[in-house]
């Protein structure tokens, strides 16, 4: 039987952000949301996406930490750098190719989403997946939460040279067996149009540090 | 006689200032004394979720997973909801306004001035010369006890509430076609139904938790059918979304019937042993040729064929429908016209096959049924109906004479302000300044008024009008009822006592009630104890709550009512075998194209329309103080499409001004290709020169007197304007109703 983890299925956002105000609420980084949510394109389409740490099954925030200080639990999930180790560098930020980690300036730490080890330590779900509405972020067993889907689970995500297999399982409407990021061959323009809706929570979730 | 003079003095000192922590702080280690299960105290969906107490005040949340309605589940304003409860912007005292200021005063003087000011009117004017206005966020204790303290310890007949510009539509529709007024479906129904047919709501934004069910339903290979003028998030999320210009919608219904009959699709044998007038209803659709009704809706005709043929070759499927077809002046026959789609394939009745309405106050349901409304007496009775009257008579204990006539709506209400019939007002629970149509007209109305007192425990947009504001109470202080939209009465707890001097709102009532003299009708010293009046109050009557104890909705997560005896669980699903007309049977009716009262011109080409947001409940006095609602979208904008965008010269985030014949005001553009281009929307939660109700068209259904929020006539015009939308860290303090007091 596998762990649990969670599934992010963007088809299912609804761009309320629910996720991130609970995410706050958690006793490892109380009042700070470890959370983005982002419009694509807001002219185009209300379509939102929500992002949370994948997990890596060899991360790459802990493997550019020079001082060792972003460990894995025996189950896989990243935890937040240790405060006594973590030098202030800010390394894991720029690396994780996801762009999760966060930096809070005030307390001299990086911090990321930990799965809410304080939850799932006694049984309870993330404070995320237990608010979200829809299901865009969900809790579960993989043989408990896929087989209720139609969509499919993908956990290796290639950007450009770099592969990255993830605890964390992506829900996609599609057959894909990864997910493929190359700005030069996606033909995904990187300076794409930004509304100023979507500028306009910058301080809200947007920006990697407190 | 009372105006806003010294506006910054007010914001100052009561806000809205952006609030954004718990009491103390972020803290990560607190000791929770206690644990309190209840509800959201936000829209219909009436969520479950735990309040977490620490010396005596709420510090925090936890997910209620046992609830089967929510399973845990929030929006962002449900997660939010407790840190309104210590908000600093809380009154704690009652104010009495002089000179223009509101200046702190005792309880004793508060009530005094209220008594001598109401009894010197109503000696001189009559007792109905004094109105009462409510809300549906009030628990259905406190609804009930509006109605009995307007008609019974003030006497007078006018007692309207805030459901008229919510619910009254889907009410009265409702109550023609099927002869009760309630969801027909138990929300739990929805994942068992092929095809959803969702109109005018905006689940994803508006009523976030129902998407737990209709994702269910997806999962099971079920599909959606999604009527809006925008492509919402659930629009987007559908199998079809058909587009309708707004105010088309009976175009659109009767051009899916016409596709149903012409398919042999409908249900002859349902239509023959269980409904009435269908010949008509027929006789009108055939009129309605997929061409027609897209050359009406400007929904392409095929997609109308489509989603007929969708909905109609399903086993099950479900019309669920909110404001965006029933905030119209022929809002009850657009409600009318989507049963007519219901009873013609005959999904009713059973598991997956239903109908429901999508409520947006959190007691929308209980807050129309217990006598707050102007027409109607406890139980869905009716004031007009001797037999009603004589059975509350009697329960009050009263001669039916001594029981006021009949009312008049919300909008008419502040129209007999303005005409100087209305001289003072009791307002609770709601904040017309932002709600109600034509802003500038409803500013007049509350200008005009003699002498004006609000409850409510922020001050609101329209307290800020009032003589006296008395400090009422939170969801999170005080116990009682609420129905959510399913028609599921819950439970809401108490988690702490009021702050400061604030009282609960029944006991003010109660006081002002007993200080007039009319004590002997109020004694009550509990909720529990209204309620038990309340269940005898409505026992016999269409909503019937007789058998519904505290206990019992413990017990079972809830009760749906009808609960008629004490051995009753309630009444989950209606019509499984018969509708609740005399005859049993569901009436159809035949719904001729009307549109909107006020169509483009050459002077204003654009339709108006207005709406919500995710981030905001309602007229947003709570939900405009929470900092992290209001940095997800801190002001309102308008929505506009490239092409008209383009004809205007009018950039993104240009801001831009909105005029009608109402009125005007400037508001940030957001060029989005999700609306249609001749259509323009701008939600609706802020209030003053912000408010998206400077432009709306206060023309009312004649049935429902529901006003038209959702279509009026309107002109963009570009003004030039340097400043751009609020951004980043710059957004707070930056305008007036938003400003944010030094960190």
């Amino acid at each position: 039987m596998r762990q649990e983890t969670m599934f992010v299925d963007p088809q299912r956002c609804i761009g309320c952000r629910a996720c991130g105000a609970a995410c706050r609420e958690c006793s490892t980084h109380k009042g700070y949301s470890m959370i983005f949510v982002d419009y694509i394109d807001r002219s185009e389409t209300t379509a939102t996406m929500p992002t949370i740490c994948m997990h890596c099954n060899e991360p790459t925030c802990a493997q550019v930490c020079p001082a060792d200080a972003i460990k894995q639990d025996e189950n896989g999930v990243v935890m937040t750098a240790l405060k006594p180790r973590c030098l202030d560098c800010r390394n894991c930020v720029n690396a994780c190719p996801f762009g999760v980690p966060k930096y809070n300036s005030a307390m001299h730490l990086q911090m990321k989403c930990d799965m809410c080890y304080d939850r799932t330590a006694e049984g309870l779900k993330p404070m995320c997946a237990s608010v979200c509405p829809t299901g865009a972020l969900t809790f579960g067993k993989y043989e408990d939460v896929v087989p209720l889907r139609r969509t499919k689970p993908v956990n290796i995500h290639v950007f450009g040279n770099q592969r990255v297999e993830t605890k964390v399982y992506l829900m996609l409407p599609t057959d894909a067996e990864s997910v493929e990021v190359n700005s030069r061959d996606s033909g995904i323009d990187p300076a794409i149009h930004e509304s100023w809706i979507d500028t306009q929570v910058e301080d809200a979730d947007k920006s990697n540090e407190f | 006689m009372s105006k806003v003079q010294y506006l910054d003095n007010i914001i100052d000192r009561f806000g809205p200032h952006l609030h954004d922590a718990p009491d103390g702080g972020w803290l990560a280690d607190r000791t929770i004394d206690k644990t309190v299960s209840t509800h959201c105290p936000y829209c219909g969906m009436q969520c479950g979720m735990k309040l977490l107490v620490e010396d005596k005040k709420v510090v925090g949340l936890e997910p209620r997973y046992e609830f089967p309605v929510n399973e845990g589940r929030l929006c962002p304003k449900g997660v939010t909801a407790y840190l309104q409860v210590h908000h600093p912007d809380r009154l704690q005292y009652p104010l009495i306004k002089r000179n223009g200021i509101f200046e702190r005063a005792s309880w004793e003087e508060a009530f005094d001035l209220i008594v001598s000011k109401f009894k010197a009117l109503q000696e001189e004017h009559g007792k109905d010369s004094i109105a009462v206005y409510s809300g549906s966020s009030l628990t259905t204790e406190k609804t009930y006890l509006v109605g009995k303290f307007a008609r019974l310890g003030l006497g007078t007949r006018y007692v309207d509430y805030n459901g008229r510009l919510c619910m009254a539509s889907a009410a009265a529709g409702n109550k023609k076609a099927f002869g009760i007024d309630r969801a027909a479906n138990p929300w739990s129904d929805i994942p068992f139904a092929e095809v959803l047919i969702i109109a005018g709501a905006n689940c994803a934004e508006t009523f976030p938790i129902i998407n737990g069910f209709l994702w269910r339903q997806r999962d099971n290979g079920g599909s959606w059918i999604v009527i809006d003028p925008r492509e919402t998030p659930t629009a987007r999320q559908g199998d079809i979304h058909l587009q309708l210009r707004p105010g088309t919608d009976v175009a659109v219904t009767n051009g899916i019937l016409n596709v149903l009959i012409n398919e042999d699709l409908i249900d002859q044998a349902f239509i023959d042993s269980r409904t009435n007038d269908w010949e008509a209803t027929r006789e009108l659709a055939l009129k309605f040729t997929p061409d027609v009704a897209s050359q009406i809706s400007g929904v392409p005709a095929e997609k109308i064929v489509r989603a007929a043929k969708l909905y109609g070759r399903a086993k099950t499927g479900m019309v669920m429908h909110a404001r965006g077809i029933e905030h119209h002046s022929n809002g009850t026959e657009n409600v009318l016209s989507y049963i007519n789609l219901v009873l013609a394939t005959g999904k009713i009745g059973s598991r997956g096959r239903g109908y429901g309405t999508i409520t947006g106050q959190g007691n929308g349901q209980g807050g129309r049924e217990h006598g707050q409304k102007a027409d109607q007496l406890p139980g869905y009775r009716m004031i007009t109906d001797p037999e009603h009257r004589k059975y509350i008579a009697g329960v009050w204990g009263i001669e039916e004479s001594e029981l006021p006539e009949a009312g008049l709506s919300a909008v008419e209400v502040f129209e007999k302000m303005r005409q100087g019939e209305i001289r003072g007002l009791l307002s609770i629970c709601s904040n017309m300044m932002v709600s109600l149509p034509d802003t500038n007209k409803v500013r007049e109305s509350l200008e005009a008024v003699e002498f004006n007192v609000c409850i409510d425990f922020f001050m609101s947009e329209a307290a800020r009008y009032a003589d006296v504001v008395l400090p009422g109470t939170t969801w999170a202080e005080d116990e009682g009822t609420t129905t959510s939209g399913e028609g599921r009465v819950i439970k809401i707890n108490k988690a702490i006592d009021p702050p400061g001097e604030a009282r609960r709102d029944w006991e003010i009532l109660q006081e002002i009630a007993r200080r007039m003299g009319r004590g002997k009708f109020f004694g009550f010293n509990s909720p529990r104890e209204i309620w038990d009046e309340l269940r005898v109050a409505s026992k016999g009557g269409s909503a019937d709550y007789y058998g519904i104890t505290y206990e019992k909705i413990e017990a079972q997560d809830g009760v749906f009512w009808p609960c008629p005896t004490e051995e009753s669980t309630g009444t989950p699903r209606l019509f499984e075998e018969r509708f609740a007309h005399p005859d049993g049977k569901a009436k159809f009716h035949a719904i001729e194209y009307k549109g909107a009262a006020e169509k483009p011109d050459d002077e204003y080409p654009l339709i108006f329309t207005s709406g919500r947001i995710v981030h905001q409940y309602l007229s947003g006095n709570q939900t405009r103080r929470i900092g992290f609602l209001v940095q997800q979208c801190p002001e309102p904008f308008v929505e506009i499409h490239p092409e008209t965008a383009l004809k205007y010269q009018i950039n993104d985030g240009e801001r831009i001004k909105v005029v009608s014949r109402r009125g005007e005001g400037v508001f940030p553009a957001l060029v989005v290709n999700t609306i249609r281009p001749d259509t323009i929307f701008i939600p609706y939660h802020w209030g003053e020169q912000l408010a998206a109700n400077q432009i709306t068209n206060a023309v009312l259904d004649p049935t429902s007197k529901i006003p038209e929020f959702k279509a009026c006539a309107a002109r963009i015009e570009k003004i030039h304007s340097r400043e751009l939308p609020i951004l980043g860290k710059d957004r707070k303090g930056r305008d007036a109703s938003e400003v944010q007091k030094g960190k």
